[in-house]
């Protein structure tokens, strides 16, 4: 009888997994945005006013996707349509300048880094902590695991110890009160390791930076080998940044 | 016609007691069997007075929220009153954290979340001890095994029973009632999503209720419609996570991938109506955003019938399976006097038989054309707790197909221009996936936030996880933590 209902189970599951997380399409996201070359309307101001997060900067303008958090206001109120978001995944960048995207000009391609894939190869064990986090990029963190984007076929797993780990993973703006045990957590990782910030809090504090409950101490200490940006980032985002990072080429497995 | 789910008062109308008075009231709503929504503070009117405001909220199936004050009178104390009422425990300790009011009488004065001047003090806590030769201490956390939020547990254990378990949060703060209460109007919105992200539309319906109630402002029954289908969207979702984490947890993997991918077609749904698989920037106060169009109802309705449809044949495996009912089963038990005791709500509470469920209680918006079914459990156990899932689920699914029966297409509605009112204060309460979501928003002389509270149900139920893990094994207590699957930064704030 178990059996039975076994093999239903399997049968209705069929095959879940995206089959290239290089070429995927997340129909309907809200993701990377694109600034057209359309001059603003004279002493226009809207968009950078009503930015939560003073992601926009009108001179020479540029969206700085580390602190955007997506809330598509300022497509809204723009009366030129300057800012647009599109389905795009590709968010991660290794340098936080990177992050910026400028009038006709997106997100640069993640550069391999040599060392990473000399010293971890095509295997990278992660290890995730939450400092602060809104629980958005942790259930993220742990659908890029899931049967869906199955980062495991990569060899990008989340491990359950900082002693098995190559690196750490973190989300959350830094709240005060978790600032210790992220450094002890960090500082329990085997040498060499790399640091990836996931979201918006995790890379400039997002909307909690203006908070006194904060302490990003750490980051000015340990600055971090790729960022993601999203609120939260989508899986594809985290785990195309990954692969571009440990210089995979293409999306087979 | 006003919304049941909130109440707006100019605050010269407020009803306001001294101490005593304020007491008492809270006794007589106690003993008439009414429903405690929150107990909080708020600075005094006059800034020389260091001592607080508190407010209290009731819920009554009749006669809606209730919400009156209390101030104090001359030299007076404020006395504890949790050694009688043990479900207030939690919200004294919050007023005594954040205004240093004295509790006389309170049995356990430890910081919610040591904030404030009790930040980074998180170490020097002295936790409670057992004595004796064979009894030993487990500490877990704040950092723990899988992707999850930080806490720390301490467990005080003989053998591996556990005979005391103390919840230890706040690693979380981030000083979130501090922003809302600086933030313009346009930031709230933003702040409010990401205060427990998991619950990002939960948490925004009451903010938009309230908004819309501080400035005059009533949607359409369309738009109402459109936001319970957000809400029961992340409810699915997220009872979806929890099955799938708690089949992870007894190791039953056909669960754990089946009800995993089903949360992934649900929150892809929500991307595809709104650009967030987690329902962010959807709705806003008087506005909506995304219109609905037939060929969005086709997708909801067509994704709905696949997720019934492939959910019905998982759950059978799921509860006739052995391994899951023997791990389950009796495990971790809240029994309904204790869940009413220490007023567990939400989910949990009626997984331990409390009728707790403000979208069957007052019937506000969309509910009140098309009441949903209030479901029950009886046992209180963890099996119960993912019972509860798999029938609410069921029921949410089922709301939205009737919902979508009578559903017209609904053009998106442009950001009204309006101010909030000044002088006024406002409770809005929203049944979220754990549980209720309140608000409460002061604003002052010129219409501007003077005070904004907010509360997470899992301020409440953390306690009762405390409750649940007594004489179980140790090795349970993953179980037990994931059958509530409270939040830390809602607690936190």
């Amino acid at each position: 009888m178990n059996l039975l209902d076994a093999l239903k189970v399997r049968d209705s599951q069929g095959k879940q997994f995206v089959p290239d997380v290089r070429a995927a399409n997340p129909v309907g996201f809200r993701g990377l945005p694109v600034i057209t070359d359309t001059p603003c309307q004279q002493g226009c101001t809207e968009c950078s006013d009503c930015c939560p997060t003073t992601a926009i900067q009108l001179q020479k303008f540029s969206l700085d996707l580390g602190r955007c958090v997506w809330c598509d206001e300022c497509v809204r109120v723009c009366p030129k349509d300057k800012i647009a978001f599109t389905a795009g995944y590709r968010t991660a960048s290794r340098t936080r300048d990177g992050l910026l995207v400028h009038e006709g000009r997106g997100l640069g391609p993640v550069e391999a880094s040599e060392a990473i894939r000399k010293i971890f190869g095509r295997s990278l064990k992660l290890r995730s902590v939450s400092a602060g986090g809104c629980n958005g990029c942790e259930l993220e963190i742990n659908a890029m695991a899931n049967v869906n984007f199955d980062c495991g076929r990569y060899g990008i797993d989340i491990v359950a110890s900082p002693r098995h780990a190559d690196g750490l993973i973190l989300s959350g703006p830094i709240s005060a009160n978790m600032a210790e045990a992220l450094e002890l957590c960090y500082e329990g990782m085997p040498d060499p390791k790399v640091v990836i910030a996931v979201g918006a809090c995790a890379i400039s504090g997002g909307i909690f930076e203006p908070s006194p409950a904060l302490d990003r101490s750490f980051l000015g200490r340990f600055a971090p080998d790729l960022y993601v940006a999203g609120c939260p980032p989508h899986p594809l985002s985290i785990v195309n940044g990954i692969l571009d990072l440990m210089g995979h080429t293409d999306g087979r497995w | 016609m006003s919304h049941p789910n909130v109440l707006l008062q100019p605050l010269s109308e407020l009803e306001t007691l001294d101490f005593g008075g304020f007491a008492q009231r809270l006794e007589d709503h106690f003993a008439r069997g009414q429903r405690l929504l929150s107990l909080f503070g708020s600075p005094s009117a006059d800034p020389a007075d260091s001592t607080p405001e508190l407010h209290a909220v009731f819920v009554d199936r009749e006669q809606g929220l209730i919400h009156f004050r209390g101030r104090r009178q001359g030299t007076q104390h404020y006395l504890s009153l949790t050694s009688e009422f043990p479900s207030l425990h939690c919200f004294e300790r919050e007023i005594h954290e954040q205004y240093g009011l004295a509790m006389p009488g309170h049995p356990w004065l430890k910081p919610i979340r040591f904030e404030g001047t009790n930040l980074k003090r998180m170490n020097d806590y002295p936790f409670y001890k057992l004595k004796g030769k064979e009894v030993h201490e487990v500490g877990v956390g704040p950092i723990h095994a899988g992707v999850i939020e930080p806490g720390h547990f301490r467990f005080m254990c003989y053998g591996e029973t556990v005979h005391h378990l103390e919840i230890h949060l706040g690693y979380q703060h981030r000083g979130a009632e501090a922003l809302l209460r600086q933030a313009s109007p346009r930031k709230i919105p933003p702040l409010i999503e990401s205060i427990a992200g998991d619950t990002a539309v939960g948490y925004t319906l009451g903010f938009c209720r309230a908004w819309e109630a501080l400035c005059g402002l009533t949607v359409r029954l369309e738009v109402e419609a459109i936001r319970s289908l957000g809400l029961e969207l992340e409810r699915v979702a997220m009872h979806l996570v929890g099955l799938s984490g708690l089949a992870t947890d007894v190791a039953f993997l056909p669960g754990s991938s089946t009800y995993g991918r089903l949360r992934t077609s649900v929150i892809n749904l929500s991307m595809r109506l709104c650009g967030s698989r987690f329902g962010r920037s959807w709705f806003r106060p008087g506005e909506l955003r995304f219109p609905f169009n037939q060929s969005h109802k086709d997708d909801v309705r067509k994704t709905v019938q696949q997720v019934q449809t492939d959910i019905a044949i998982i759950n059978n495996l799921f509860q006739k399976s052995k391994t899951v009912q023997h791990r389950l089963c009796t495990t971790g038990t809240v029994p309904t006097p204790l869940a009413q005791e220490i007023g567990l709500v939400g989910m949990a509470g009626r997984a331990s038989g409390l009728s707790c469920d403000l979208r069957n209680e007052l019937r506000g918006g969309a509910y009140a054309q098309h009441p949903i079914p209030l479901v029950v459990e009886s046992t209180g156990d963890c099996w119960a707790r993912g019972l509860i899932r798999i029938h609410e689920i069921d029921t949410s699914l089922n709301w939205i197909m009737q919902l979508l029966d009578t559903l017209p297409e609904v053009e998106a509605e442009p950001p009204p221009k309006a101010e909030p009112r000044p002088n006024c204060i406002v409770v809005s309460c929203e049944e979220g996936w754990r549980g209720e979501v309140m608000h409460c928003i002061q604003t002052d002389a010129d219409g501007k936030v003077a005070h904004y509270k907010v509360q997470d149900p899992s301020l409440r139920n953390w306690f009762g996880l405390a409750q649940a893990v007594k004489n179980n094994a140790i090795y349970d207590f993953p179980i037990c933590n994931k059958s509530f699957d409270l939040s830390y930064c809602g607690n936190d704030l």
